[in-house]
């Protein structure tokens, strides 16, 4: 691993605009989060959060700006090293993402086999250890993705993010679909994994108690640019009209 | 000059420009998809495994269903041929047309056409769901690259089965038009096979080995491009399945006119 100097943020995002044809989605994004810690950005739906997280991922190229991780330029990196990059990521997509021609346990040691069947015995060791720390047993190694629940399958792609030990993870909605009780469990889940693992966490959601417990700070995405960010005990008393009527949830206010 | 060209003039000559861009835009995406799937073939990492498991997808699976094809036509182009060549006296000819009809032509388009319906659709349909649930994105963050894990074994097994399956297509087609001429139309059996192995030559069956190959490139192409560019939900894998399969019928079609042309100048 390359030494990083002191005072580098673990992810730097410097004016990112990315568009689809006539269609600005982020108009000069700016946002620095630092070694351990855990980050949510919020904003209702169509606002860019993916796509925000997809250009950190190197999953699409930002049309302008800079995208740098450990200090090192996201934005046009070439194959190689862009997979050395992705070698720190680690991400939890919002339907799971889980390959369903898969047995689990082939799911779960995806990232360290890249499919290959190698050392089957150790993987599946590995694939057990992994489930364990999201709180599932090892009756499930061979079952298939869809005869899982939703909850389960979460936790299954969260053991599947983690299983390479990723310096930085990704959580897209990591709540949205799940019973409040589940939803709760995946966040006291994802707050144990993150503060266990000493990784760096960036969580998207609309899901404001999810955003409260998860993250340390928070940071408002509005019409392509973070408008407001702040710790989150701030969160209710941001004084920027947006965020509240945003997190109070009202249909009245600047937000249309 | 704009002002001597009416408004309505330029809108026209747009609403022809934008449908021509289109289509070039389109080609160049093709181009460059194809170009991608044969460089990341060439290069690692491999996936042998994967590329065994299309192959018995594309090619096993598929042998029923060409199977069935084949006879069924080489029975009945037979029987054609022997209706009216018996118009003027030339049903003599039956074995010799059935030989050419299958091995040139026939069977390379059927077995095209019949795989592309399986396959191409099945590809596209498979790719079209792992975009829309994110599983593309997922394995690419796991480091691994769609192309050489998912595109490049499908592509390149259809390349190799459709051959193969051409040449088993061709025996069994050219067996159906014997078995109809032997049991129903009353031809000798000794003479229709003497006849059949006179006309069968190196040539056409070449013929019929590269349009296969050519057709087996458009059935991998077509499903796996319009299978990763799916958008929008279970429509956009709908629509995904229902492009592949058109445009690889087409396209084989087409291709397989500009082979003949090209072949027997």
């Amino acid at each position: 691993m390359a030494e990083v100097a002191k005072g580098v943020p673990k992810i730097k995002l410097t004016e990112v605009v990315k568009r689809f044809g006539d269609k600005t989605v982020l108009d000069g994004v700016n946002l620095s989060i630092e070694p351990g810690e855990s980050v949510a950005i919020i904003g209702g739906s169509g606002t860019g959060k993916s796509v925000t997280l997809k250009c950190i991922l190197g999953l699409l190229k930002p049309d302008s700006g800079s995208v740098t991780v450990d200090g090192e330029e996201v934005v046009g990196a070439r194959g190689r090293e862009m997979s050395r990059i992705r070698t720190k990521f680690g991400m939890l997509f919002q339907g799971g993402a889980l390959f369903d021609s898969m047995p689990i346990w082939r799911n779960v040691t995806f990232g360290l086999t890249q499919g290959r069947m190698t050392d089957t015995a150790h993987m599946r060791r590995v694939a057990e250890e992994n489930l364990e720390r999201v709180g599932l047993k090892a009756d499930i190694l061979n079952l298939r993705p869809n005869e899982l629940s939703g909850g389960m399958q979460k936790r299954v792609a969260l053991a599947r993010a983690i299983a390479p030990r990723p310096e930085i993870i990704f959580f897209d909605e990591p709540t949205t679909g799940l019973d409040p009780i589940r939803a709760d469990m995946i966040n006291d889940l994802i707050t144990s994994l993150v503060n266990d693992l000493g990784v760096t966490a960036l969580t998207i959601t609309h899901d404001m108690v999810s955003a409260r417990k998860i993250a340390n700070r928070v940071a408002m995405l509005y019409n392509g640019r973070i408008i407001w960010h702040g710790p989150r005990d701030r969160l209710y008393d941001s004084g920027n009209p947006y965020v509240d009527q945003f997190v109070q949830g009202r249909a009245d206010g600047p937000i249309r | 000059m704009t002002e001597s060209f009416p408004a309505s003039m330029l809108a026209a000559f747009a609403a022809i420009g934008r449908p021509v861009i289109g289509v070039f835009a389109m080609f160049g995406r093709i181009m460059t998809f194809a170009f991608t799937a044969l460089v990341r073939a060439v290069t690692p990492p491999y996936y042998p495994a994967r590329f065994a498991a299309q192959l018995m997808e594309i090619g096993w699976y598929s042998l029923p269903v060409v199977g069935l094809t084949a006879i069924f036509t080489g029975s009945a182009l037979a029987q054609q041929i022997y209706t009216g060549g018996s118009r003027f006296d030339a049903s003599s000819t039956v074995p010799a047309i059935v030989v050419f009809g299958m091995v040139r032509e026939l069977g390379p388009v059927l077995v095209g056409l019949m795989v592309a319906g399986r396959v191409a659709s099945a590809m596209a349909a498979e790719l079209g769901t792992m975009r829309v649930t994110e599983q593309l994105d997922a394995l690419t963050t796991l480091r691994t690259d769609a192309f050489r894990y998912l595109i490049v074994p499908r592509m390149a097994a259809a390349v190799i089965a459709l051959p193969v399956m051409v040449l088993i297509a061709n025996s069994i087609g050219i067996m159906g038009g014997y078995l109809l001429a032997i049991y129903k139309l009353g031809f000798n059996s000794a003479s229709y096979l003497a006849t059949t192995r006179k006309f069968l030559q190196a040539d056409d069956i070449w013929m019929a080995v590269i349009k296969a190959a050519v057709f087996g490139f458009i059935i991998g192409l077509m499903g796996c491009y319009n299978g990763s560019r799916t958008a929008g939900g279970a429509a956009g894998v709908g629509k995904a399945t229902t492009d592949a399969v058109v445009s690889a019928f087409i396209l084989i079609l087409f291709s397989d006119l500009v082979i003949t042309i090209v072949a027997l100048k």
